[in-house]
């Protein structure tokens, strides 16, 4: 159990930092967007592609094949409602013949891609590049899955989902995977009928307040009748209400679906303070109009632990989403890398031979349902967990996130991958 | 041969079955209903049995769970420990009240405005137009969003708050003039609202309760004698004055006789927020006056359409008679124009109500925003779909029944 030392745990129980605690991962320093991961951006794109589908999947009382047909256009529907698509979801969650076929991989063999529920538009995590292609920490992910399967990853299409859809697509067998930003908790793994295949970034909740407008705040505690902005339908507004409760405070939410709204109703000075994943507050700080004026308050009141999800009653398919993310994480820690895979498979070392299916009648592949160079398909395709960190949202991307704790649990951080072998 | 001819005729009559045109429809009817049925039946079987098979829970037992999550503005009282049950019947009432005081409010503009378009007066008549033409075709969520972020965002912080009330004196660089006082009324706007005190009544306030009940009953008995009177000998009875002066002055009595019970309690600034008084929240208020701003503009037009369509010489028998204008127009415009204008008024309130869900764009939680709340908290789609459906159908009908009911009232009674 103890994978860090206890100096470095924040007590959950009462959901601050303690004030003698050292935290010298510095969660204050990690600049990220996963509070955007509730972003509804309003794509047009993104909105008819889904619309589309919906809309297909009711029509032609979609048996899971049948889906290869639909169109995949991103032509703009602009201003259309999120609510149809909710509900033409849930239309295709009554009509579709199969919703949760129990073989997914055959499924996505047979199409030829798999098909990725990802985040709308949310850098370093999962946004289109100049080029319209998809990339990210979250894409990545996509497509490693992608590459264990068809040894390449560009095989792989993206569905953009707002944090209302999410769900819906999912449990609807619109898409094959969610990696989207998506808090693994209790109910979505039970009553929402999902699995989750493991934890690819550690998150936490904070505040952000204006510190010119409100001086002499320096904690969450000191925020009793504040007006406080929130995303709904989000993790980040129940715990905002379990914290408030517990302290004995009062607060008045002001709840808004979309992220660029409370953006606006914050930087307008409706709300005193942000609330939403502590990274993420850093990240929108730098969109708002007088970044130096706001602070982020030091306590985190949750664990955000976010990461992919697939649907129940496919043990094969979330045992290729779990392992192509432990693979990863393995890669890092055997030193790996998408430059010396290839020599690497000649290493005499038994671990690493055995990672990258280079031992004699290794079976482990094939027993995943995959051939048995799906590893090294993976590290050519994507690089190891560091490398996709690094490039997408640390050193080398314009976030500079410290890994914090998403470094690999030797270098103090809570990344720890199940052996292969 | 004889049991041939019975044979034939059985086969004609028969066949003559199949050729009955009424028959044949009542067949088809059937098998309709009875294909609808069957469809009907698939698709909840199929729903059920693919919500079991993705272990997705179904049903609608999730209602009573804690819903732990707190809604900014209700008219009864919630907490996180509250039912999703008791969240949607906040989010509800929220829906009414916005679509209640929206319909009034709507109503009242539009009258006004519409009969300005058909004003006499030329700077009247085109501003009302210009009115018209903006607010009709500008969609009805850049509206809701013109109000929330262009108007009520801007306004100062709560420590700068604008205070309302009236200056006895006003200050320049050179000095104060007048008396140095501001005769405040107690109120405050800024961007988190509307602040008003808030009435506090003491003892003996039911006897001001009491007194405007009997005012109204009162007005009601001298209107109807005074129409007996009328009606009798032709001789008329300032109603509105009378009734004015008793709604207005038995309660003032009332209030004087309990001892004045009342106390106001004003909003007062804090550390974040004014507290204490009424407060009216940015996104009621924004959401409200788009909507009656909005929704009036339609009105307006019935209303003119309404009026326009009742024949001239109404109007000039109306002056024949010796009615003055403000006479002519209550007493013989207005109730025929009534008839032409409840029909699409109705639908202009359905819209009102429904366009209320789009209070979700800026955060007012009304039956769609808390819906949509639950929904992403549950995962329960299909149910929380049904629910919304099932409820505005519901406000809806219940919104025409009472436009018929109200409309064959005012329908021209022929004696």
């Amino acid at each position: 159990m103890a994978i860090r030392p206890s100096k470095w745990s924040f007590s959950v129980e009462n959901f601050q930092t303690p004030a003698d605690s050292v935290i010298p991962l510095d969660l204050t320093k990690i600049i990220a967007f996963d509070a955007v991961r509730e972003r509804e951006h309003g794509s047009s794109a993104a909105c008819e592609a889904t619309f589309r589908k919906w809309a297909g999947t009711a029509l032609l009382l979609s048996h899971e094949k049948n889906r290869d047909l639909i169109p995949n256009n991103r032509k703009g529907l602009v201003g259309m409602k999120h609510t149809v698509k909710v509900i033409l979801g849930a239309a295709a969650l009554g009509m579709a013949a199969s919703a949760a076929s129990a073989a997914t991989l055959d499924d996505v063999k047979a199409k030829g891609f798999v098909q990725c529920g990802v985040n709308t538009a949310l850098a370093g995590f999962s946004a289109p590049n100049d080029k319209g292609e998809w990339t990210g920490f979250d894409v990545d992910l996509c497509r490693a899955v992608a590459a264990a399967i068809f040894g390449d990853p560009t095989k792989v299409k993206f569905t953009p989902t707002n944090a209302k859809e999410r769900f819906t697509a999912l449990q609807s067998g619109e898409i094959d995977l969610l990696s989207r930003n998506t808090t693994w908790t209790l109910s979505r793994d039970t009553s929402l009928g999902f699995n989750f295949a493991g934890v690819n970034y550690y998150d936490g909740q904070g505040f952000m307040i204006n510190a010119k407008k409100l001086p002499g705040v320096n904690s969450a505690l000191q925020l009793s009748g504040a007006s406080i902005c929130v995303q709904t339908g989000t993790t980040t507004e129940l715990n905002l209400a379990d914290y408030f409760k517990a302290n004995n405070l009062e607060y008045n939410p002001v709840v808004f679906e979309k992220l660029e709204e409370v953006n606006a109703a914050y930087d307008s000075g409706r709300c005193d303070a942000y609330t939403t994943d502590q990274s993420g507050l850093y990240s929108i700080r730098l969109t708002l109009a007088a970044p130096d004026d706001h602070v982020v308050l030091p306590e985190i009141i949750s664990k955000e632990p976010l990461g992919p999800a697939v649907r129940q009653g496919d043990d094969q398919w979330m045992d290729i989403v779990k392992w192509t993310l432990y693979a990863m994480v393995l890669a890092e820690e055997a030193g790996i890398t998408q430059a010396n895979v290839e020599e690497m498979k000649n290493s005499p070392n038994p671990d690493i031979k055995r990672i990258l299916g280079q031992e004699a009648d290794s079976k482990l592949g094939t027993d995943l349902g995959l051939s048995n160079d799906w590893v090294v398909n993976i590290i050519k395709g994507v690089g190891n967990y560091g490398e996709s960190f690094e490039r997408n949202i640390g050193q080398g991307s314009p976030l500079k996130i410290a890994r914090g704790l998403n470094a690999l649990w030797t270098k103090g951080g809570l990344q720890y991958a199940m052996p292969i072998r | 041969m004889a049991s041939q001819d019975v044979a034939g005729r059985a086969d004609s009559s028969l066949a003559s079955y199949f050729n009955d045109p009424k028959i044949r429809g009542i067949v088809y009817q059937v098998l309709l209903f009875v294909a609808l049925v069957f469809f009907i039946y698939w698709v909840v079987g199929n729903t059920v049995e693919n919500l079991r098979r993705s272990n997705i829970s179904s049903g609608f037992a999730f209602l009573n769970g804690r819903s732990g999550f707190d809604i900014s503005q209700s008219l009864i009282s919630f907490s996180s420990d509250s039912r999703y049950s008791r969240a949607l019947v906040v989010g509800l009432l929220n829906t009414l009240l916005v679509a209640g005081v929206g319909i009034v409010t709507a109503s009242i503009i539009g009258f006004i405005v519409g009969i300005g378009r058909l004003s006499r007066n030329w700077l009247i008549r085109k501003l009302c137009m210009v009115y018209v033409e903006v607010f009709r075709n500008i969609p009805p969520l850049l509206v809701i969003f013109f109000w929330y972020f262009g108007v009520i965002s801007v306004l100062p912080a709560p420590r700068d708050s604008i205070a309302l009330g009236i200056p006895l004196g006003f200050e320049t660089s050179y000095g104060f003039y007048g008396l140095d006082y501001f005769l405040s009324f107690g109120s405050y706007l800024n961007n988190r609202g509307f602040f008003l005190p808030k009435t506090m009544w003491g003892e003996g306030a039911w006897l001001i309760a009491a007194a405007i009940v009997v005012a109204i009953a009162m007005v009601w008995f001298v209107a109807r004698k005074a129409r007996q009177r009328q009606e009798a000998t032709g001789q008329q009875f300032p109603v509105f004055w009378t009734s004015v002066a008793l709604i207005i002055g038995l309660p003032l009595l009332a209030f004087a006789l309990a001892g004045f019970p009342l106390t106001l309690e004003f909003p007062t600034a804090s550390t974040f927020n004014l507290v204490g008084g009424f407060q009216v929240k940015p996104e009621f208020l924004a959401l409200y006056l788009a909507l009656s701003f909005y929704t009036a503009a339609f009105i307006a037009e019935i209303v003119r359409a309404g009026i326009l369509g009742v024949n001239k010489g109404q109007t000039e028998a109306s002056y024949a008679l010796g009615l003055r204008s403000g006479q002519a127009l209550r007493l013989v415009i207005i109730p025929q124009a009534m008839r032409i204008i409840i029909p699409p008024l109705t639908s202009q309130y359905l819209n009102l109500t429904k366009n209320s869900s789009l209070a979700i764009a800026i955060g007012y939680p009304d039956l769609v925003a808390i819906g949509g709340t639950i929904l992403n908290q549950t995962g329960q789609s299909i149910e929380i779909v049904a629910i919304w459906m099932v409820v505005y159908l519901g406000l809806s009908l219940a919104t025409s029944a009472f436009m018929n009911w109200f409309n064959a009232k005012m329908a021209l009674v022929e004696r």
